[in-house]
């Protein structure tokens, strides 16, 4: 059993925070969103010359190797910066489709590119009827003479309108709610029938709504083998979800910071509010929320690629539940202890407040994983 | 015991359900239901109806305007005009400007101010806070020379709700230095156009703009405008923040927002049914309903209560219970709208991809929720109160 980070871990933990701490200040951030993209594409390359766009990729494609733990890791300085580049649809969720389901022509067109950083992926799956099941997909893909025709809508796609390209999934067999009958496309930015309307979310990231008009592809966009992607779309999302986890950790332990900061500067009654021992507890319960949220990270990195699907399922929706719920109290008690401060958006804590917000509606809420917990007959013993 | 009302009450329930039927405008009820922020003009409008039916300000006395109902009329005003979809009469105006001149104003002042705030011809907003002086109100720093027939003031508020709205505005201000510092305070009417102020919106995370910074620059304000004694405007204070504030535990506004989950739910599809069928779901919100039907009950209690009665609930007991109430249904809702709560700006419909624009107001309103533990005394705060005064630790 090993539950320490390794120095390479570390390492990779503390210069990302130092150049996070240079270049992804309050202020210095809303510079970043407030590009045409939402985000910034020198720190994306800046990511790529820090070796993050080629985790979780293997060294045969070019990548970095590198497990879920290193992901973590990345992912909890993230949060703590609020990073609002698409890490996690470019690279857990298309990056890793293209690099498990492509084969070597379209790995060679995308990952390098990907890993240098000269290219943003999206994810396109979600749909809006379909909640948080992933095998509700209405889209439809038509086989034609030479290719392939989509037509249906996708909702919440990160990054959807400035990816330079997009993996779309789309039913090819079956009716909306089958498991079987998935299939997973790549398609470019400005494809002719690819309808995109562009909006920021209440975290402060970009996303869009995509309608697919007729959109006509070449055979050769079809990725993975047919009617077989959802399988590896539940791998996919769960290793997200574990990112997830890991970026409450580090928006917790930013929080958390910030809070004890407040309670120790901001007097009332002449001293500090934080000699107030109500105050104080509420911020020891902080600890206690982050170390659990922490434990969560871990097993989901530990897990998040588990060959056993049920394991992976327990193991991921355990994680999504425990820590988003730690998460959430501890944005509440953060903005309760900020007074008046905590609700306005020229200061920090509401900006977290809200990213644990969204976290919580991503990729299933607490209540939707609790469900599959519950409905699988609990843990009993199944974990670790 | 009876929960039941009596005749005569079910028959001015019924008066007043008629009339907000069809009083309240379509649009503004829309609005109310889906929990927008009105306009100044829609608040304004709607006050409008109300005064011409004399019902602009319930629980001033009869010749300021008021209706001269009981307890339980007013109560029963409250619940219909939330359930009907109706907004909130302009707080400042009715329920802290109105009751402060009439304890406090001189005729002059009274004749002056209040006729015109119960019509809105007047928009008022609250001074108060300031950076240094939250909780403790009482260490606020802005100041008032006095110069002959004018108040020199000088200084910041902060949190200042609607200020930019404003015509006026009610603000407390130091105007000496005495041992204990709630002496020495005293409370202005500012006419919100003299030269020397300026208003600063503040974004709030909900995305609205509604509180403001107010800075005063050697603002100069007529003698005339003081209210009660110099030097005593914190038992003015102390007046309006403990003076009977109708609804505060705000059951209505709750009410409103588990409408709001229930027709939201039942749009969300969930298998072969709609979320309203999720167990775990459904349990959630009849909890919530149940306890919220406990305050109701509480808020009766204290509604009905006459002088020598045991055992009536404090405004402390419904303002913590209440809000603790209005954040679990505001948690229920992000629940509810799940990932369509994402979207800071939904489509309008006619560019409607995806995200339908119902769920607009989700995220702003789970955001906004946390307010109501910190705006009119914090919860922690409260509680202190409640420990010291109620139960003498
Ligand atoms: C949406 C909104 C609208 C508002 N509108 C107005 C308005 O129109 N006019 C106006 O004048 N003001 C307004 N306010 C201000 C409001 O009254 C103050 O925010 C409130 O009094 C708290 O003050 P503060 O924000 O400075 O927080 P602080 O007083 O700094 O409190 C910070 C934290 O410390 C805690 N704390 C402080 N003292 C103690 C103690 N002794 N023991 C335990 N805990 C303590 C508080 O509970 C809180 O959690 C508004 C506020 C909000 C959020």
């Amino acid at each position: 059993m090993q539950l320490q980070l390794t120095e390479d871990q570390r390492l990779l933990r503390d210069s990302l925070d130092r150049f996070l701490a240079d270049r992804y200040g309050f202020e210095q951030r809303r510079a970043h969103q407030r590009q045409a993209a939402g985000y910034n594409r020198e720190i994306w390359s800046a990511f790529a010359e820090l070796g993050l766009l080629g985790l979780l990729l293997p060294a045969e494609q070019d990548g970095f190797g590198g497990s879920f733990v290193d992901a973590m890791v990345v992912m909890e300085s993230f949060g703590r910066a609020l990073v609002v580049e698409p890490y996690l649809p470019s690279l857990l969720l298309a990056g890793r489709c293209i690099s498990l389901a492509g084969d070597a022509a379209q790995r060679a067109r995308l990952l390098p590119g990907l890993i240098a950083g000269e290219l943003v992926l999206a994810f396109a799956h979600a749909e809006p009827q379909a909640r948080y099941d992933l095998a509700d997909v209405e889209t439809t893909a038509r086989r034609q003479a030479n290719g392939w025709v989509l037509d249906g809508r996708k909702s919440l796609v990160q990054a959807g309108a400035s990816a330079d390209w997009l993996v779309v999934s789309a039913r090819t067999a079956g009716a909306t709610r089958d498991a079987n009958g998935i299939s997973l496309f790549l398609v470019p930015r400005g494809a002719p029938g690819l309808v995109l309307r562009d909006y920021a979310t209440h975290d402060g990231l970009h996303a869009a709504d995509l309608r697919l008009d007729g959109l006509r592809l070449p055979a050769d966009a079809l990725l993975g083998a047919p009617a077989e992607a959802l399988p590896l779309i539940e791998r996919l999302v769960d290793g997200a979800i574990a990112g997830l986890v890991a970026e409450l950790v580090g928006i917790m332990s930013a929080l958390q910071a910030l809070t004890l900061d407040h309670i120790r500067t901001r007097v009332q009654f002449g001293r500090p509010i934080g000699s107030n021992q109500v105050l104080q507890h509420r911020v020891v319960d902080m600890t206690m929320a982050i170390e659990q949220a922490r434990s969560m990270a871990i097993l989901a990195a530990i897990e998040a690629d588990a060959p056993d699907p049920r394991r992976r399922r327990l193991a991921i929706s355990t994680a999504k539940t425990v820590a988003g719920q730690a998460a959430t109290q501890v944005a509440r008690d953060a903005v309760q202890l900020h007074g008046g401060m905590g609700i306005t958006l020229d200061h920090p804590v509401g900006h977290y407040f809200k990213r644990v917000a969204a976290i919580e509606a991503s990729l299933g809420n607490g209540a939707h994983h609790l469900g599959l917990v519950a409905a699988g007959g609990g843990l009993a013993n199944a974990l670790p | 015991m009876d929960l039941q009302l009596s005749p005569e009450e079910q028959a001015f329930r019924d008066e007043l359900r008629r009339f907000f039927d069809s009083a309240v405008p379509p649009a503004i009820r829309a609005k109310v239901r889906r929990e927008e922020r009105t306009t100044k003009e829609e608040l304004v409008a709607w006050q409008r109806i109300l005064h011409a039916r004399g019902w602009a300000v319930p629980h001033w006395p009869v010749e300021w305007g008021g209706t001269g109902w009981n307890a339980v009329q007013r109560y029963l005003f409250r619940e219909e005009l939330f359930a009907a979809g109706a907004p909130e009469p302009q707080i400042f105006n009715v329920n802290m400007l109105g009751p402060l001149l009439l304890a406090y104003g001189t005729p002059a002042q009274k004749q002056r101010f209040l006729p015109r705030a119960a019509r809105l011809d007047d928009w008022w907003c609250q001074g108060f806070s300031e950076p240094g002086a939250g909780s403790d109100l009482a260490a606020l720093k802005t100041s008032a020379r006095r110069e002959g027939d004018v108040f020199v003031v000088h200084g910041q508020k902060v949190w200042t709700s609607t200020a930019r709205h404003a015509d006026w505005i009610f603000l407390l201000v130091r105007t000496g230095q005495f041992a204990k510092k709630q002496e020495g305070i005293s409370l202005l009417l500012a006419d919100m156009r003299t030269p020397g102020i300026t208003v600063r919106p503040i974004e709030t995370i909900d995305g609205a703009n509604e509180v403001n910074e107010v800075f005063f620059d050697d603002v100069r304000v007529p003698a005339e405008n003081l209210v009660g004694e110099e030097h005593q405007g914190w038992s003015c204070a102390k007046y309006l923040l403990g003076h009977e504030r109708v609804g505060i535990a705000n059951v209505g506004l709750t009410k409103n927002r588990i409408r709001r989950i229930r027709e939201l739910a039942a749009r969300v599809r969930i298998g072969q049914g709609t979320l309203l069928d999720d167990r775990g779901f459904a349990e959630r919100l009849a909890l919530l309903e149940m306890e919220l039907l406990a305050l109701e009950i509480t808020q009766l209690r204290a509604v009905t209560a006459h002088a020598g009665h045991e055992s009536v609930p404090n405004a402390t007991v419904l303002k913590i219970t209440g809000s603790a109430l209005q954040q679990r249904a505001a948690e229920l809702l992000l629940e509810a709208g799940g990932p369509l709560a994402i979207p800071l700006q939904p489509a309008e419909p006619e560019e409607e991809i995806a995200t339908p624009g119902w769920a607009r107001m989700i995220t702003p309103t789970y955001c906004y929720s946390r307010a109501a533990t910190i705006y009119g005394g914090t919860n922690e705060v409260l509680r202190n109160v409640m420990a010291r005064s109620a139960l003498g630790l």
